[in-house]
């Protein structure tokens, strides 16, 4: 990609009038709590608000079980995952016939990851496979942070896919940060200079002693390290000198395999500015030179406080809330930075001091984060239990997940194919930041996908992925009760409260029919869970989707 | 050749069949059945309000039989309405109104109200939910369908609804749904035809833009946020607003009476212009098992309290049309999921019933009463029901082809097997209000048509997807899956033609359901002989 054509995308972006701000009377209430552990009540309340912010969406059995347990040991577990990473994509799709390349190596149903084929045709249809596989791996999340921090990290490093050109290598770079997600921030960095993927985008493949490509050593410290935050002063001096750093790097394309080449690496030394204490990189030939002196160039970049700084606000912005205030800044951040920099940029000891602060668990922190589409589409999938094909039948499961995939481009999210190397504008783009991700396009088309979810569902070979809301009200305590199940079903699905009246109404209105007695509902329950048959599931069935499809069309809703 | 035109030249012909029964004349471009084939909607200005009455509603007590007072008063006596205080009618002394109704009275003698006795349906069920199903699906009482009988007809009407609405020739909302959450009477094969306005005061806080209060702190921020998109994007709500806006000056209505606050937005949306045709409203506390009268005095009480609200509302409501000038646009029609038991119970009510009567009323409607005073035993028997005179999807069919202008071949179709051919035309409305019929343009974005249709044994179906998995589903009126005629994943956007036989099945509506991303389609296609 030629760097000018997307900086000016960005750039032009980012100048681009800032949406009108509607107008808003509500000036919100500050908190000045910090990161001294949360020693309050440890009630499905907390829970929920962990598990919607740490995971996609919050699983009834997995509040269960974390409410069982303590704060610092939910936390903890979230942090240390230990099923199984998932297996690699395979090939679903039909073999082309057109291709220069023909895709015939591998089978239907086994995994393409380890065969080379460098067609365009081919390459398209394994990046769109990979999608769908990934798709299907948040769907089946483990009960841990694991996924949606790969889902962070790869939104960081801000590649698209489609960009790339290449499933295998954006796979290899899906590996690399699924390795480094809970590992170490700094190795996951460097490992990410010689990324494949990343070469292609930012062009490192192209930069030479001859003809330096400063493309990548900008962003590695722009959007991937330092950031542009008020304490970071890197000048153009240093984005030059960082690229003479990074010359010699090229992509084999036939094993994929990134390799240094010597006499396209740039020897001379390079001096940086003061914001690095005027470092000198001394310079280097021969086959060790490109690794030893990113390395330098590593120890250089994360020996600036900013770093971890810059990070912590990226962490913030996604797990708490998107406005940092100066009390924020000096009772959070910095504290939370200072984690990150004495345990050399371990990942975990910091989530998990931010996740176990009374900060997050501040009343105020809870329910402001406006739903992602990953939120909406995989988290109500996960929250209603929605039974899916066998793992074995490939086809129906990548059809499905491929359909859960288009809802969310069409909710303004498309995995791994961010606009621009910046990433998702909601974590960046000033002022309105999530609240990007609700337009007058996305808003009904959230609405949308929840309903038909919840009539027709989606049927591919004959497998329905549905909403099944009669099942999911047999997991509540008591839902016979009209106003415990919407009680309970509040309790798991929003973060907001409703008002009573609210909640009288749709008991009245969707679970009674307008009758005005709650031992109808409790009889039609009953009734059907004492004799299960077509009849009697209809005459719950109708009122209890109507009921969850209210509840998800409320603006309430949106909000985790 | 354009598919309209291809479709009225190919109809110009006289079919030599029956459709459910009975003959279909030749059809041409000015048949409204193929007016409706094409698309567009049948456009008349008629609009329908249904009012439902919730709970069960004692039909006995609101129409009650003089002519066999004395059976009426042994069955009940200790609710009974004493005869001298029973609302006489003009001109039929057999039967009355109960004394809370003189609204109603007055109607009636102004031949605005038609009483029709005894409307249920065979072997009656008698729970709320289920009884209710079947009143707004038009189901017999073993068949589960999953559609209303106002939601197929308006996907008959407007198959492409909701795919490119609204739109220049159907700028408004099709039905609308007030004081409650869109109901099974208008949901459709894929979705609800209906916008519903969840209350009177939900609607109050759309035209005068108002919300709900939200908490001073973050999350009240990014909900004040959300709501306000919302607020933007949904659908029709601008359409609602002006019209709204448009009327300033109603006849008056009585007050605390939620089923006339809700008849006084109907009114205003109706006047100031919405094509809407189906409105919606409910009211309830019916289900009186128990001080349905005060013990001392039997015109009194919870009943009669609901009643004297109806007939206010009702009355209120036609004064207001006559007000507004568009009282030759509006029919109304009350309904209940069921009456209620002949004899009373001993906690001065009664317990869950059969038949009930039901109202028509509105100036184009053929006023009176229609049917006899239900039979009563001389030793009532604690589960004596009404029985059925007049089965209630006949009221909805006459409705649909003497006021909403569907040929009675097509109307056929649009009730489940097993319903159609047992329809009756009903003198519900007077003369004929079906001669000045514009044509309509189709109106939406038209992913499925079939052609012949209406078919014989076999027609064609053509669709469109944007590429990737595509599926052609069959379903009959009843929502049962037929056959999956076409799935397969399409490399790119195309246009699809496919077969549908169905020489081995049954005459009525079919629907074809596209599937395809995020779109989905449901095209009504009618079997005939």
């Amino acid at each position: 990609m030629d760097r000018r054509d997307f900086l000016t995308v960005r750039k032009a972006k980012k100048k681009a009038s800032p949406m009108s701000k509607p107008l808003i009377t509500v000036s919100p209430a500050r908190t000045s709590s910090g990161i001294n552990p949360y020693t309050g009540p440890w009630r499905k309340n907390e829970v929920i608000h962990l598990l919607k912010r740490a995971m996609f969406g919050a699983k009834k059995a997995d509040v269960d079980y974390f409410a069982s347990v303590s704060m610092d040991q939910a936390v903890n577990e979230l942090m240390n995952p230990t099923a199984p990473n998932p297996v690699p994509p395979v090939k679903e799709y039909t073999t082309s016939t057109q291709p220069g390349t023909p895709d015939g190596n591998i089978a239907q149903g086994t995994t393409w990851v380890n065969d080379v084929n460098n067609d365009g045709t081919v390459q398209s249809q394994r990046t769109a496979s990979y999608k769908k596989w990934w798709t299907g791996v948040l769907l089946n999340q483990d009960r841990s942070i694991r996924e949606k921090l790969i889902f962070l990290w790869v939104d960081h490093f801000g590649n698209e896919a489609n960009e790339v050109g290449n499933g295998n290598t954006i796979y290899i770079q899906h590996q690399t940060i699924r390795q480094n997600g809970l590992g170490n921030f700094k190795q996951m960095v460097r490992d990410m200079v010689v990324d494949v993927s990343m070469l292609r985008y930012l062009n490192g493949y192209l930069n030479t002693a001859t003809a330096p490509d400063e493309n990548f050593a900008r962003e590695l410290q722009e959007l991937f390290t330092v950031g542009k935050g008020s304490g970071s002063h890197y000048t153009e001096g240093d984005v030059k000198e960082a690229a003479k750093v990074l010359t010699g790097w090229r992509i084999n394309g036939l094993n994929y395999q990134p390799y240094f080449t010597s006499s396209r690496h740039s020897s001379a030394n390079k001096t940086f500015s003061s914001f690095y204490n005027n470092t000198v990189i001394t310079g280097r030939t021969g086959a060790t030179a490109g690794d030893l002196e990113i390395n330098d160039l590593m120890n250089m970049i994360f020996a600036q406080p900013e770093v971890a700084k810059y990070i912590v606000r990226k962490f913030y912005r996604w797990f708490i809330y998107y406005e940092i205030d100066a009390a924020t800044e000096a009772n959070v951040i910095g504290p939370l930075a200072d984690i990150f920099r004495n345990n050399n940029y371990e990942i975990v000891p910091v989530l998990t001091a931010l996740f176990k602060s009374e900060h997050f668990y501040d009343v105020l922190n809870q329910s402001c984060i406006i739903k992602t589409p990953a939120d909406i589409v995989i988290g109500s999938m996960r929250e209603y239990n929605v039974a899916m094909p066998a793992a074995s039948d490939w086809n129906t499961s990548y059809g499905h997940w491929n359909t859960l995939y288009s809802f969310m481009i069409l909710t303004g999210l498309n995995l791994h194919d961010p606009p621009n190397v910046a990433g998702i504008p909601a974590y960046y783009q000033e002022p309105l930041f999530h609240e990007l991700w609700i337009t007058s396009d996305t808003l009904p088309k959230r609405n949308q996908f929840t309903d038909i979810l919840s009539i027709n569902g989606y049927v591919r070979n004959n497998f329905r992925m549905k909403f099944d809301f009669v099942e999911y009200a047999k997991t509540l305590a008591n839902p016979g009760n009209p106003n415990d199940l919407i009680d309970e079903a509040l309790t798991y699905l929003f973060r907001m409260e409703l008002s009573p009246q609210v909640k009288q109404q749709m008991k009245t209105q969707l679970l009674l029919s307008g009758q005005q007695y709650d031992y109808y509902w409790t009889n039609a329950w009953h009734a059907y869970i004492a004799s299960p048959t077509a009849a009697n599931f209809n005459i719950v069935n109708l009122r209890i989707r109507e009921l969850f499809k209210y509840l998800m069309s409320l603006s309430e809703y949106q909000l985790s | 050749m354009k598919r309209r035109e291809f479709l009225g030249k190919s109809a110009a012909i006289t079919l030599p069949a029956l459709i459910s029964g009975y003959a279909v004349k030749a059809l041409n471009e000015d048949s409204p059945l193929v007016r409706a084939l094409l698309g567009g909607g049948t456009d008349t200005d008629h609009v329908l309000v249904i009012i439902q009455l919730s709970g069960g509603n004692d039909g006995l007590n609101m129409v009650i039989p003089i002519s066999t007072y004395d059976l009426y008063y042994g069955a009940r006596s200790n609710i009974a309405i004493p005869q001298n205080r029973i609302l006489t009618l003009n001109g039929y002394a057999n039967t009355g109104l109960h004394p809370s109704m003189t609204g109603l009275q007055t109607m009636y003698n102004e031949k605005k109200l038609k009483v029709i006795q005894a409307v249920g349906y065979p072997q009656p069920n008698f729970s709320h939910f289920r009884a209710t199903d079947i009143w707004m699906t038009a189901s017999n009482t073993d068949q589960q369908v999953f559609t209303g009988w106002a939601g197929r007809y308006l996907n008959y009407e407007y198959p492409n609804f909701p795919t490119g609405y609204p739109n220049a020739t159907t700028p408004d909302p099709l039905a609308i749904q007030i004081g409650s959450t869109a109901s099974l009477t208008t949901q459709g094969p894929s979705v609800n035809m209906a916008m519903s306005i969840t209350s009177a005061t939900s609607f109050y806080q759309l035209i005068n833009g108002t919300d709900d209060p939200v908490p001073q702190t973050k999350a009240g921020k990014e909900l004040s946020y959300v709501r306000n998109v919302a607020k933007q994007t949904r659908q029709y709500a601008s359409a609602i607003v002006d019209a709204a806006n448009r009327v300033t000056n109603q006849s008056p209505y009585p007050t605390n009476n939620s089923l006339a606050d809700q008849l006084k937005i109907v009114a205003r949306l109706i006047k100031g212009g919405l094509k809407t045709k189906v409105y919606m409203v409910s009211f309830g506390g019916f289900d009186n098992h128990s001080l349905q009268t005060t013990t001392t005095d039997t015109t009194v009480g919870t009943h009669a309290t609901l009643l004297g609200r109806v007939s206010e509302a009702i009355k209120a409501f036609q004064d207001d049309l006559v007000f507004l000038e568009i009282e030759d646009r509006v029919v109304g029609m009350t309904f209940s999921e069921f009456g209620r038991r002949i004899k009373s119970n001993s906690s001065v009510g009664t317990d869950h019933g059969a038949a009930a009567p039901l109202f028509v009323f509105g100036k184009p409607i053929d006023g009176g009463v229609l049917g006899d005073n239900p039979t009563i035993q001389p030793v009532a028997n604690v589960n004596d029901n009404v029985t059925m005179q007049y089965d209630f999807r006949s009221i909805y069919s006459t409705l649909l082809q003497k006021w909403f202008c569907v040929p009675k071949e097509t109307v056929a179709g649009l009730f489940p097997p097993g319903i159609n051919n047992q329809l009756q035309d009903l003198p519900l409305i007077a003369g004929d209000k079906c001669n000045n019929v514009i044509v309509p343009n189709p109106s939406g974005t038209t992913l499925i048509t079939n052609y012949p249709n209406p078919f014989t044994n076999s027609t064609e179906i053509k669709f469109s997807t944007d590429g990737g998995h595509t599926l052609l589903q069959i379903m009959d009126t009843a929502g049962r899956l037929i056959v999956n005629l076409y799935e397969e994943d399409v490399p790119a956007a195309t246009t699809i033609i496919v077969p549908f036989d169905a020489s081995h099945l049954p005459n009525g509506v079919y629907y074809a359901r596209l599937q395809n991303g995020a779109g989905q389609q449901v095209r009504p296609m009618l079997k005939v002989r």
